[in-house]
């Protein structure tokens, strides 16, 4: 049983670094379109949805807004966490409730995690600068999503891949 | 990848097309003016008919607008991730220009004075 737990807090610990240095990775990249800033990949997102399969819904949420402080502390400031932390919790949310339907993959999940990202950030954006970016949301839907699918793919891919005992002895 | 995640991309692509729609019918039209805001408060109302060059004193840092030619863009700002200065010029109702880091809102609107609706009723 103690065996069991300390290789779970050493796969955790594990992922929280991976999603950190993925969104420092991510940070460094330049914007894909450069008419539209806000496309991203979301490359930490790979991780939550593994996280979420591997570990359970709790370990993710958990995950998900150490991520979002982590960054934020290290190289953003209180507006990107703003921005950060609704694009991050609404994604997790809707990826919690869609996997616990059991209807979809983690690529429909992942897609629909990419799409809530971009909306959660265009929420907190609509209040704090205005209604004027709207125009952009149909932008980010389809960014969205095509990353949410890219996402979704490689995480199909790294869950079918990783050894079966990574967690349970 | 199974059917339901087929259905769902599909059901995403299908309400950014809507989005993308409504936005056009019913909010897109040739703005006449632009509003500078800082940090949320108005900065300066400038019209697009005439060509102007205005630096723009933001949060952290200055962001130069330019308005030629009916548009108005970004040519210079000194934030580092220069986004602002690659967006294209802005000529469009509702359309904007948005610096984070200094926190600038360019936005193009309509004129609505009662003036320019005559114009439109004539």
């Amino acid at each position: 049983m103690m065996k069991h737990k300390s290789k779970k807090v050493a796969v955790f610990g594990m992922m929280i670094a991976l999603a950190f240095i993925l969104s420092y990775i991510e940070s460094l990249l330049p914007p894909l379109i450069t008419a539209l800033p806000g496309m991203k990949i979301g490359l930490a997102n790979l991780v939550i949805v593994v996280c979420l399969y591997l570990l359970g819904s709790k370990e993710a949420f958990i995950l998900t807004i150490f991520r979002v402080l982590l960054v934020a502390f290290t190289f953003g400031n209180f507006t990107m966490m703003l921005f950060s932390a609704a694009g991050a919790v609404l994604s997790f949310l809707v990826m919690f409730l869609l996997k616990m339907t059991k209807k979809f993959s983690t690529i429909g999940i992942s897609c629909a995690g990419g799409v809530a990202h971009n909306i959660g950030q265009m929420l907190v954006a609509y209040f704090t600068l205005g209604a004027s970016l709207l125009y952009y949301l149909p932008f980010l839907f389809i960014s969205g999503c095509i990353s949410g699918i890219l996402i979704g793919i490689a995480g199909a891919v790294l869950l079918k891949h990783l050894p079966k005992n990574l967690i349970n002895p | 990848m199974k059917k339901n995640d087929l259905l769902l991309i599909l059901g995403f692509l299908a309400a950014a097309l809507l989005l993308y729609g409504i936005y056009h019918v019913f909010f897109a039209q040739d703005g006449a003016n632009v509003i500078v805001t800082v940090d949320g408060t108005e900065y300066a109302v400038l019209s697009l008919t005439d060509s102007t060059v205005l630096k723009i004193t933001g949060v952290n840092g200055e962001n130069t607008l330019v308005i030629e030619n009916g548009a108005a863009y970004i040519s210079d700002a000194d934030c580092p991730d220069q986004l602002c200065t690659f967006h294209k010029p802005i000529s469009k109702n509702g359309e904007s220009i948005i610096c984070m880091p200094n926190r600038i809102v360019i936005k193009v609107v309509k004129a609505t004075s009662a003036a320019d609706l005559d114009a439109i009723a004539n």
